[in-house]
């Protein structure tokens, strides 16, 4: 049905007693996500009360997999002490870790990416929304009202325009598999290659949406992927056409640098491999139906 | 952020890299005094957060502490790509030059490394460079458990055909340069050019920097360093409110919350045959008094024709949106057409409360961009009529 996050997911939520984790970890619960604690080194021992029932707090990631059996975690602590949470979440095993805080400086990413990469750790993030299966569970802050389970898998560098083609999808009839932001920063985790990789090999995903934007290389490198490994068809849509040289867009990542991370080079490259891109967000529906 | 050419230069001597002795002159009496320091002869640069400032007529040379104080009269007050000149750096002339160099320490966002970009081919635009003839870019990248190693700039001195003489001190000006980049979280440095004099030493002569935005909270020096002269006053109140707000040349303005969705807003707006105004993220969970400020911002420019809002909620709610916008129409007078478009969280609460203004709404963005695009077109005829 889904990819990264399903009913078997057990999630930590590293920050839970700040305001957003807590917000969250409520709305969460409220989905049906499985959440079985929360860590804030510190105020291990202590409990964290939600709308519908008790959470146990641990010190450590480490300390909590081991009594809870967790195999994901998610991260809303504030930029300064994210990093860490991420070594913590990846020392600790954990296969997926979800970061959403935004503001992580670049070289602190690579930093957190090197020790990933040696390790069995997967990504998503940071500055993400998370990710959501419908009808399974909810890791992020993708507005549980507005998917529907279905088929059409969705990745996506931003979090309200994912938001926007999700509601549009639902609004249509049209389910969705798993919706993925992976998030607007330069140096991040999972990218659209991964993240199209699992769609391709999961049977219950049926085609995929890809929403880029400027900046980097990610969706030429896609493109190149979908060329070459996949079967399933793939629509997309590219943010920042308009957008003028030289400016950062909001998004730490969208930006044009000189003749590089263009929305005119993504789409020609894209459309080169065979991938549908669309004029505007609203029209992918169209093109999905 | 980026820093000018004299801070980057003054960062670059702290990591050990030889620069030309130089000083910033606000005034022309202050270069010409500077001028004398220095023996007499000097370059006077404008300092600018823009490039292109030679071709401007920002540069010149002065061979007496007379022509200084002429040339910093012509070049102070002059605008360069909408820039006034505040500043000059005066600098000692360099002893001669032999040849320019490249040099550069950034990120590869691809290898997800920091990497050193160096070309024989330096005093030019290295996007023509690396256009034109990229067999002419070198790079090497680093591997920040160990950071530069000697293979690493033997290979770039080897690639960039550099006398052998200079390569010791070349070593020295990378890991300077990559130092720098490190310490101070900067996303470019750039030495361009890198010189080698007449007397065969390396020199940099121009600098560049920016500096990771993220960082800056960790980076209070280099915080203080922002030239707000540079910064148009209406982005740095903005940022000030945590509002993302970047200035446009269009006739319609757009209030969007998210980056994505602000770009994509931009983006249909000129697909319906209008042009962004601006860029604007209110953010996640928008407040009432930061969607005032935003109104307020974007509706500073005298060009703008009609106001599209595309809301869609999720943390930010339609009603706290709403309410923020009729709280700004409190406040500010104006006669701008606008669209409102809610979606998601709270937005029929958001709908009902804008119900009574004096505004259009649509269910799509494209609905949105075509009636904002046909009031801005009606707007702008009653005007002529009048």
């Amino acid at each position: 049905m889904s990819i990264l996050v399903d009913k078997n997911t057990r999630l930590l939520v590293q920050g839970i007693t700040g305001r957003e984790g807590t917000f969250h970890t409520n709305q969460m619960i409220a989905f049906g996500t499985n959440v079985v604690g929360g860590v804030v080194p510190g105020k291990g021992g202590q409990v964290f009360e939600g709308d519908k029932g008790n959470l146990p707090i641990f010190d450590s990631v480490r300390e909590a997999r081991e009594e809870t059996g967790a195999n994901a975690s998610i991260i809303f602590v504030p930029a300064k002490f994210a990093p860490d949470a991420m070594y913590e979440a990846a020392d600790a095993g954990l296969p997926l870790v979800i970061c959403l805080t935004e503001h992580i400086p670049v070289l602190e990413m690579i930093n957190v990416r090197s020790y990933l990469d040696r390790r069995a750790t997967r990504l998503i993030g940071p500055n993400c929304p998370g990710l959501i299966t419908p009808g399974e569970a909810k890791v992020g802050i993708i507005p549980g009202s507005i998917v529907t389970p279905g088929t059409v898998g969705l990745v996506s560098r931003s979090g309200t325009l994912t938001y926007e083609v999700v509601y549009a999808l639902t609004q249509r009839g049209i389910g969705q598999s798993t919706c993925v932001g992976i998030g607007g920063d330069p140096i991040k985790g999972m990218d659209f290659i991964d993240v199209l990789k699992l769609f391709e090999e999961d049977p219950d995903t049926s085609e995929v949406i890809m929403i880029g934007e400027i900046g980097g290389n990610a969706e030429e490198q896609a493109a190149t992927f979908i060329k070459e490994s996949m079967t399933k068809r793939v629509t997309s849509f590219i943010a920042g056409r308009s957008a003028p040289p030289g400016r950062r867009m909001g998004h730490a990542g969208a930006i044009v640098e000189g003749k590089s991370g263009t929305a005119e080079g993504k789409i020609a490259a894209l459309e080169a491999a065979g991938v549908r891109v669309a004029a505007n967000p609203d029209q992918i529906v169209d093109m999905i139906v | 952020m980026n820093l000018h050419e004299y801070q980057a230069k003054r960062l670059f001597a702290e990591h050990g890299i030889p620069i030309p002795h130089g000083e910033v002159a606000f005034t022309p009496e202050e270069a010409r005094k500077i001028t004398q320091d220095l023996g007499g002869r000097a370059v006077i640069k404008s300092q600018v957060l823009t490039g292109g400032r030679g071709k401007a007529g920002g540069i010149k040379v002065a061979q007496s502490p007379d022509e200084a104080e002429a040339n910093a009269r012509a070049i102070l007050g002059m605008t360069i790509k909408g820039l006034t000149v505040n500043k000059v750096l005066v600098d000692e002339l360099a002893p001669g030059i032999r040849q320019e160099l490249y040099l550069a320490a950034l990120i590869d966002r691809g290898r997800r490394l920091p990497m050193i970009m160096a070309s024989a081919a330096g005093g030019m635009d290295i996007e023509d460079v690396a256009d034109k003839s990229p067999e002419k870019i070198h790079i090497a990248h680093i591997d920040p458990t160990i950071g530069v190693r000697g293979f690493q700039t033997t290979y770039l001195a080897r690639a960039m055909n550099l006398p052998r003489e200079v390569w010791g001190d070349f070593h020295k000006i990378v890991v300077g340069l990559y130092d720098c980049f490190k310490t101070n979280d900067a996303s470019l440095t750039e030495i361009n050019p890198l010189i080698i004099t007449g007397e065969g030493k390396l020199l940099a002569l121009d600098g560049k920097m920016s500096i990771d935005d993220n960082a800056l909270s960790r980076q209070p020096r280099l915080a203080e360093m922002r030239d707000f002269d540079e910064e148009p006053p209406t982005e740095a109140e903005a940022r000030r409110t945590g509002i993302t707000f970047i200035k446009l040349d269009g006739n319609i303005c757009c209030m969007v919350n998210g980056a994505g969705l602000a770009m994509a807003t931009m983006d249909i707006i000129k697909l319906y045959g209008g042009e962004p105004a601006n860029f604007l993220d209110i953010g996640g969970g928008a407040r009432a008094d930061q969607v005032a400020t935003a109104l307020r911002l974007i509706l500073s420019d005298p060009n703008v024709e009609a106001v599209l809002f595309n809301i869609f909620g999720g943390i930010t709610r339609g009603d706290e949106v709403a309410r923020g916008i009729l709280s700004a129409l409190e406040q500010i007078d104006t006669k701008v057409p606008m669209v409102v478009r809610l979606a998601g969280t709270n937005a029929q609460e958001g709908l009902a409360l804008l119900a009574e203004a004096d505004m259009l709404t649509a269910a799509t963005l494209s609905e949105a961009a075509e009636k904002a695009v046909a009031a801005a077109k009606a707007a702008r005829e009653t005007g002529r009529k009048s």
